[in-house]
């Protein structure tokens, strides 16, 4: 390589450089907002805001959902395996909700420390397989209880 | 110290080489894609088990993870070319770098759209202002940008060199939408396949989407080729060459 181009990759190894710190440094002090949700404890733990909309993310407990019979109320216990925040909903929930998946619900908090959704999304994890595996894994489980 | 880069990097750099490699190149890629696509797309639609959970709407995953994944990678290659062509002056290595942009924005589109479709039913919204959408929107953003620089310009030579610039600060976003997914709480779930561990699928879910995403490549190769003809011939009108094969045909 002429000294020239030298000078010049180095221009550009360094602009790069620049560039990726800047931004690494902007998704470091936004670090707390860029995450999509609270988890359960944080919201236990108070270090979510009180009144003001966001959302927060667990797993439904098992057993805890409990629908209202006229209307499309509906109640669910939510947790990180930590601490449980209780969430209402009134609506549709999507296709994959269910105890013991991921959810994340968007919504207030009020003053009972109850979560007051008005959208409820599911989470799907990256584990993908056919209904037959997940029957007989199910069945392996249930075996070893 | 002095480096020395190999011969075949130089030769590169002739518009009438590539032009003449690429020509035998071509056919075979354009076949190989429409196969790997056909079997793949065949294989994973059709034949391949349904989810457990989501049933048969997660095989839109056949369409998506290929688009997702050339998105990223024909991102890269256009950086690493429009570095190339700032560094080496190399007129070809802007030739591939301009010819990847609009395949690369189309990969994005696709991406975005496949994921909405999915997240629908799966997820209950369409849209979500997660990290791994959203840093996959700036990644439709910088290619619309790097279009739009390159044909910005009345000199060819500074529309290539401003879109090179533009595509080399946007290389930060790659590691970003890659790592969005464990850097922070998304609601896109994390990477299936990994060149490390063993996917989170069995083989008669994931052989399909290997085939689909080489498929993919092979179709993404093709392309690129021949828009960077289309483009070698438009910017050597005047080299002799370029003059006889027209006469030629």
């Amino acid at each position: 390589m002429t000294p020239k181009r030298k000078k010049r990759l180095i221009i550009i190894l360094a602009l790069v450089f620049g560039a990726g710190l800047a931004v690494g440094l902007t998704m470091f002090a936004l670090s707390q907002n860029i995450n999509l949700f609270y988890s359960t404890s944080q919201i236990a733990n108070n270090e979510a805001p009180v009144g003001k909309r966001m959302r927060m993310g667990g797993m439904v407990v098992d057993g805890s959902v409990k629908r209202a019979s006229d209307t499309l109320r509906v109640s669910f216990g939510l947790t990180d395996y930590e601490s449980e925040v209780t969430v209402v909903f009134s609506g549709i929930l999507p296709d994959l909700f269910r105890e013991g998946q991921g959810i994340i619900a968007q919504g207030k908090l009020d003053e009972n420390g109850v979560f007051q959704a008005d959208e409820v999304l599911a989470k799907h994890d990256e584990n993908y397989m056919p209904p037959e595996i997940a029957e007989t894994m199910k069945k392996r489980q249930e075996a070893q209880q | 110290m002095k480096i020395k880069m190999p011969r075949w990097f130089y030769q590169l750099a002739s518009p009438r080489w590539f032009y003449d490699i690429t020509s035998m190149l071509l056919p075979w890629f354009s076949m190989i894609a429409l196969i790997l696509m056909i079997t793949g797309a065949v294989w994973g639609l059709v034949f391949a088990p349904e989810d457990y959970q989501q049933g048969n709407s997660y095989r839109i995953i056949y369409i998506h993870v290929p688009t997702a994944i050339l998105a990223q990678s024909c991102y890269m290659l256009m950086a690493v070319a429009g570095g190339i062509g700032l560094v080496w002056k190399m007129k070809m290595a802007h030739v591939v770098a301009k010819a990847c942009a609009p395949i690369g924005a189309s990969m994005a589109v696709l991406a975005l759209a496949t994921g909405a479709i999915w997240g629908k039913p799966t997820w209950g919204a369409w849209w979500v202002w997660d990290a791994r959408l959203t840093s996959m929107l700036v990644l439709l953003f910088l290619y619309i940008g790097v279009i739009a620089l390159t044909s910005a310009f009345e000199h060819v030579a500074s529309g290539d060199k401003a879109a090179a610039v533009l595509a080399l600060v946007g290389v930060v976003n790659i590691p970003i939408i890659k790592y969005s997914v464990e850097w922070w709480n998304t609601l896109h779930q994390g990477a299936t396949f990994t060149l490390t561990e063993k996917p989170a699928m069995p083989p008669e879910m994931w052989m399909p989407l290997l085939i689909m995403v080489i498929g993919f490549y092979c179709f993404f190769g093709a392309i690129l080729m021949s828009r960077a003809r289309t483009e070698v011939l438009q910017r050597e009108s005047r080299a002799d060459w370029v003059k006889s094969l027209v006469e030629q045909s």
